[in-house]
């Protein structure tokens, strides 16, 4: 009921069309039933039958009155459906532009620990048929059901004026049909959802041939792929049948409920007229009115099934637009501009807060020290798991520290702004995403005031200008979807020219340079130094060169600092960097050592 | 009467075409939006190609075909007789003439003597009710047949899609986004689903219905009739009109809202790298304005839609007036019973919904003609790889695998390969080396078969690949990508995925010779971990020895290796080394190499540039000869060590 009043409160806004809406819906559901009255008036006022000559006799001037105001009323009638159907589609149709905007607003805020366990699908299929079914409940199923009511009242009201028995015996059906509808919702709705699975089960299998065709086609498998496909496919088509053939049966079914009806009045209006109870006019209206009452019941199964996934959809909204952000800003925040770069961790415990989860995790981080000057490079070193990600995506802020605190030229993080903080603090990802646009757009997507010049310059140092170049396009060439590929190495590039025009003072780099040839991995390199030089910097070190040329070196094991100093301080420690050292990066030295010759 | 739809009236507002939700639908939900914008949405309303393609799939379901279209005319008639009861029951109070009554009625009521206006109206009732079984009854086989044959259809259609997938060389997948096919087989088979169940069959029933309606006015007074159907005309053009108007609507609101859904996809996936850099407010501004444009776009084609209501009720007005004044005139006259007055307006109203539902179905089958159109388009795809008709299976082989003179294009006039020449003896190991786009990832493919060459041939032991079943060959040579693909399902079956008759303690071995046993039993159901997608709950290290375990347990004589690059820890560094020599033992092995350590241990390095092989030899070769490799090879590593030679560094340790 909560989430009921909820998504009606979401067209509070748009109060005055809702008015507008609900006096054309009383306007247009008086103006169908004023229709069969005119129809049965003419047929009872202007026409009579004499009953021994058989002969009708009539006053042509009323019957042209009549069908002028059946002409009129028609026309009103239509009028007032559309205006009716045009505002609760215009109030839908806005309610869905303003929960996707709320939507992507709150999703766009969240922090990272919120996407870490976010799937894109899933997002994806809340704003996306979430919203229509929302849309759907309000102008489809909310709207009308309440004309339904209101159609259904005072057609009940007119019935009974005019023959009261005669209404109960066509209201006999009434409780049938209603039983029917309530066993078909109940049947229907389970299937329903085991369908929506199936398919999505069944689009896995798709999805994994045709993206692991590869794999597929090389272990020799298609036949054994083909089976999976065939099994889901059938199961899929079980169900469906045994949809179909509720379905088959349950519509007929109802509508042969309303025949009975129908046959019950003219069968006992029938009798009542001869008894002289009845006259055949009314027979006529009420007979009329009957086909009226009937569309909109059986309608009724539909609208309970609009209105229930339209509150299941709503919650599934409303889940999303209550979830805070773990990362807040303060209301008083300042503004972090012209800042050194001296980043301080004091302390610092991280654990994740993973909503939902029973476990209570332990800390990722526990009591981190360090302590930064102004364009220095600190390395981070360690283990997948140990921690050095989560460290340096404390310091954008990306998720707050747990406890402790971490500042810059003396500032507290979280007195700051978000925005002002991340401008001071650049990333380049080990993953590089490219957004839909030209080249230009994604190497100027944080600094969208950037010059031409500017942009050149960026991408000269980041090593990518001539590639850029040598495209028939050049900067204007799309990437994205449907644009050119970028290969990694490219890409890396890009990225890091992206955060070289952002110029900030605090960079941090995850250092690894993946699935690139030789000469790029060079290139890569080079770029990154003259992104490095005179920031603060902090690189998740994979390369030995990187290791060596910081100034401090952090091992983390376990979420602790458990080693730090320069290169020659902990080889000599010879402790676990002395380890990482023999296994991997020395591997590295050797092979140039006893081979080139410089 | 009052089944099918009712008796016109207010009923019909629910069956108004919703915009947005009708051939918009929820914005094709999440499939790539994109590719609407260069699809045709809409076909023609009758492509006599499609249509007689589909028939053919139509011969399986004779009888269904036919159960359902004799039961869909039986329930078209009694749903037009129901009116005509009506004016019995009313026709026979009024005047207790016999001779007034329909030819069926009358007959029955000849047949069994019935007289008296109290038993004929009786008589009436129980026909009714008799017809309103008959009504459910073929209703229910029209129904129940028809969705039969079109789920039917729908099943053997996914099936041939899917067959046929499978059977597309991989240059296929190379040049369509999966994206795109996954929406062919979803999408649109979904969109041929609706027209089959319902459509097709509502458009028969409409035409039949609407000529029932004019057959049976026509008979109850031809005047009348006539003057009434000429509204028809009118409504026929506003409509047909209307439809094109609507139908640029509903494009605009396709394209809008794909737009809407493409742009929520890049935002969400790439929300961190967009918070990094500080976008949200820029980022929000365009998604507003798109989805500006998306409301925008729906609202006027909710007004086109619903700006019809007020023209249809005002010629339904028009008609029904014309009824009571023309049959009113016609009733005093003598020419017609006030009971026929009544069915005759009922009748009218009932016009309208054939007329509504045709127009409707006319937008329907525009986009099925579509669907239907894309669907064939995969199923036409040609299948570049075929077995030979006389291809043999290759015997088990020693893997002596031969390039002669191999030249080779993806595309047309852009050759990748030219005049390669290598020859590798069993059990050697090969290391590929050169930059991107050098063709190495093409070398191995072409063993794989998984393209043709253009010029020259590939045999292995001398039988050449074209000569040899593909199911043959591929069975004997085992292949670990860069990206290990994992399949949703257990582990077991993952590893398991070559070798349907595996053994439980051979697959324990596999899984030990590559160090990914423990992993494996650390996670809380060992074997029988359930993998999501794409394995996305294990690490990039635990996946790639999951992938090497697949290939010791399929046992391959060859072994095609692209070596995974990305970030590994060290400890998961150290055995996949480890893995990798025991995966390469004693068999003839093609590596895209990367790690140093594996260039070191191959047998031979083969280098490429630009499509040709530059450089033959093994490590040390290479480097004495100063050439590629060592231009390569000293890039890479060289300025690792500037800051002093790294002997000294290592003999501080």
């Amino acid at each position: 009921m909560r989430i009921v009043s909820r998504l009606i409160g979401l067209t509070r806004k748009y109060w005055k069309w809702l008015i507008v809406a609900f006096t054309c819906l009383i306007l247009a559901t008086a103006a169908s039933l004023i229709v069969p009255i005119l129809i049965g008036d003419a047929v009872n006022n202007a026409l009579h039958t004499d009953a021994t000559t058989l002969k009708v006799t009539g006053n042509m001037h009323l019957l042209v009155m009549y069908g002028i105001g059946i002409l009129v009323l028609s026309l009103l009638r239509g009028l007032f459906t559309f205006g009716q159907n045009y505002y609760s589609e215009f109030i839908g149709q806005n309610v869905a532009y303003d929960l996707r905007n709320s939507l992507y607003d709150r999703i766009q805020h969240l922090s990272f620990s919120f996407h870490d366990t976010a799937q894109t699908g899933q997002l994806m299929s809340r704003a996306t048929q979430d919203v229509e079914g929302v849309r759907f409940s309000l102008s489809g199923g909310m709207v009308r059901m309440i004309y339904i009511v209101t159609l259904f009242t005072s057609i009940s009201i007119i019935m009974f004026t005019i023959n009261w028995r005669l209404t109960l015996v066509s209201f006999a059906c009434l409780p049938f049909i209603g039983y029917v509808a309530i066993v078909l919702v109940t049947k229907l709705r389970p299937l329903w959802t085991r369908i929506q699975q199936q398919m999505a089960s069944m689009g896995t299998v798709l999805q994994e041939n045709l993206s692991g065709i590869r794999v597929v086609k090389a272990f020799s498998r298609q036949q054994y792929e083909r089976q999976k496909f065939e099994k889901e496919a059938h199961i899929l088509y079980d169900d469906q049948i045994r949809v179909a053939r509720i379905q088959a049966f349950g519509g007929p079914f109802m509508t042969f409920l309303t025949t009975i009806a129908s046959s019950l009045v003219l069968w006992y209006g029938g009798m009542q007229v001869i008894q002289g109870h009845l006259t055949a006019g009314q027979l006529t209206t009420f007979y009329i009115y009957l086909g009226l009452l009937i569309p909109p019941i059986r309608m009724l199964g539909p609208i309970v099934d609009l209105t229930s996934r339209g509150i299941a959809s709503g919650q599934r909204i409303f889940e999303i637009l209550d979830t805070q952000s773990a990362v807040q800003e303060k209301p008083n925040a300042q503004v972090l501009a012209n800042i050194n770069g001296d980043v301080k961790f004091t302390g610092v415990n991280f654990k994740y807060q993973r909503i939902g989860s029973r476990e209570t995790p332990g800390n990722i981080l526990e009591d981190i020290n360090l302590e930064t000057k102004s364009g220095e490079m600190v390395a981070l070193l360690g283990a997948t798991g140990s921690g050095k990600t989560t460290l340096v995506n404390l310091i954008p802020r990306f998720y707050d520290v747990t406890a402790g605190s971490i500042t810059i030229d003396g500032i507290d993080i979280r007195d700051v702004t978000l925005d002002s903080l991340r401008k001071n603090v650049g990333i380049v990802q080990q993953d590089v995403f490219l957004f839909t646009g030209t080249i230009r757009d994604n190497i100027a997507y944080g600094a969208v005031n950037a010059t031409e010049e500017d942009i050149i310059n960026a991408t000269k140092s980041a090593q990518l200008h001539d590639y850029i170049k040598s495209l028939p396009n050049g900067y204007d060439t799309w990437v994205g979807e449907r644009g050119v590929t970028l290969s990694g190495g490219q890409k890396q590039r890009l990225s890091i020219a992206r955060t070289l025009l952002i110029n900030p003072r605090i960079l941090i780099l995850d250092d690894s340079t993946s699935s690139v040839d030789t000469e790029t991995e060079y290139l890569i390199q080079q770029a990154l130094r003259e992104l490095m030089k005179g920031r603060t910097t902090f690189v998740i070190a994979q390369r030995l060169q990187t290791v060596k040329d910081a100034e401090q070196i952090f091992v983390l094991d376990k979420g602790k600092i458990v080693e730090r100093g320069t290169h020659l301080q902990l080889l000599k420690e010879g402790k676990i960097y002395g380890q990482i050292y023999e296994l991997q990066l020395r591997a590295q030295e050797e092979a140039l050592g006893s081979e080139v010759k410089r | 009467m009052f089944g099918g739809g009712g008796m016109g009236g207010p009923g019909g507002f629910i069956r108004a075409p919703m915009p947005g939700g009708g051939p918009g639908g929820p914005g094709g939900g999440l499939t790539r939006a994109a590719d609407l914008t260069d699809e045709a949405v809409f076909g023609k309303v009758y492509d006599h190609k499609v249509v007689t393609r589909m028939a053919r799939y139509l011969k399986n379901y004779k009888a269904g075909v036919a159960i359902a279209f004799v039961s869909m005319v039986i329930a078209t008639l009694t749903l037009l007789f129901m009116p005509l009861l009506f004016a019995d029951g009313i026709n026979i109070i009024e005047t207790n003439d016999p001779t007034k009554l329909d030819i069926i009625v009358r007959y029955f009521v000849n047949a069994f003597h019935v007289q008296g206006s109290s038993n004929i109206l009786t008589t009436v009732f129980i026909i009714f009710v008799i017809n309103g079984l008959i009504a459910l009854g073929s209703q229910y086989l029209q129904q129940y047949a028809m969705s039969n044959v079109g789920r039917g259809l729908l099943l053997t259609l996914r099936m041939q899609m899917f067959e046929h997938l499978e059977q597309l060389s991989l240059s296929f997948y190379d040049r369509n986004e999966v994206g795109r096919i996954m929406s062919r087989l979803q999408n649109d088979v979904g969109s041929l689903q609706e027209i089959l169940s319902n459509g097709v069959l509502l458009v028969f029933a409409s035409l039949i219905s609407l000529i029932g309606i004019i057959i049976i006015i026509m008979y109850m007074n031809a005047r009348l009739a006539l003057l009434t159907m000429t509204v028809i005309p009118v409504l026929a053009v506003v409509m047909m009109v209307w439809q094109t108007y609507l139908k640029k609507a509903f494009i605009r609101v396709r394209q809008a809202i794909s737009v809407v859904n493409a742009d929520l996809q890049e935002n969400i996936s790439g929300a961190k790298v967009i918070q990094s850099l500080s976008r949200e407010k820029i980022n929000y501004q365009r998604f507003d304005n798109l989805n500006w444009e998306n409301l925008d776009a729906n609202i006027s084609a909710t007004r086109r839609a619903t700006g019809l209501q007020p023209v249809v009720e005002l010629l339904l007005g028009a008609a029904i007036a014309l009824v009571i004044i023309y049959g009113g005139s016609q009733a005093i006259a003598g020419n017609l019973l006030l009971g026929s007055l009544v069915a005759f307006v009922l009748y009218v109203q009932n016009f309208f919904n054939p007329i509504r539902d045709l127009s409707m179905q006319y937008v329907e089958l525009q986009r099925a003609m579509a669907s239907c159109q894309r669907i064939f388009e995969v199923l036409d795809t040609k299948i570049e790889m075929v077995d030979a008709p006389d291809a043999i299976e290759l015997p088990r082989i020693q893997g002596k695998i031969d390039y002669n003179h191999i030249s080779f294009q993806y595309l047309k006039d852009r050759e990748v390969l030219h005049d390669v020449d290598l020859h590798i003896q069993p059990g050697e190991t090969i290391a590929f080396v050169g930059s991107t786009g050098a063709g190495k990832s093409t070398m191995v493919a072409l063993v794989d078969r998984f393209y043709e060459v253009s010029q020259g041939s590939l045999t292995i032991d001398g039988y050449d690949v074209r000569k040899v079943t593909q199911e043959s060959l591929r069975k004997q040579i085992g292949v670990v990508l860069q990206d290990p693909f994992l399949f949703s399902g257990t582990i077991k079956e993952n590893i398991a995925y070559a070798r349907a008759d595996y053994t439980q303690d051979k697959l324990i071995e596999a899984a030990k010779a590559v160090g990914a046993h423990d992993f494996i039993m650390r996670l809380d159901k060992g074997y029988d971990t359930m993998l999501q997608e794409r394995g996305s709950n294990l690490s990039q290290g635990q996946r790639q020895l999951i992938s090497f375990a697949r290939a010791v347990l399929s046992d391959p004589r060859i072994l095609i290796l692209d070596e995974a690059t990305a970030s590994i820890d060290t400890q998961t560094e150290v055995i996949i080394q480890q893995a990798l020599k025991q995966l390469l033992k004693g068999r003839t092995s093609l590596v895209i190499a990367h790690r140093l350590s594996t260039i070191h241990d191959a047998n031979r390095v083969v280098v490429m540039e630009n499509g040709r092989i530059v450089e033959i030899g093994n490590h040390k070769e290479l480097i004495e000869k100063k050439g590629v490799y060592y231009h390569l090879y000293t890039m890479s590593y060289a300025y690792n060590d500037e800051n002093g030679p790294p002997q000294e560094k290592h003999g501080t340790t």
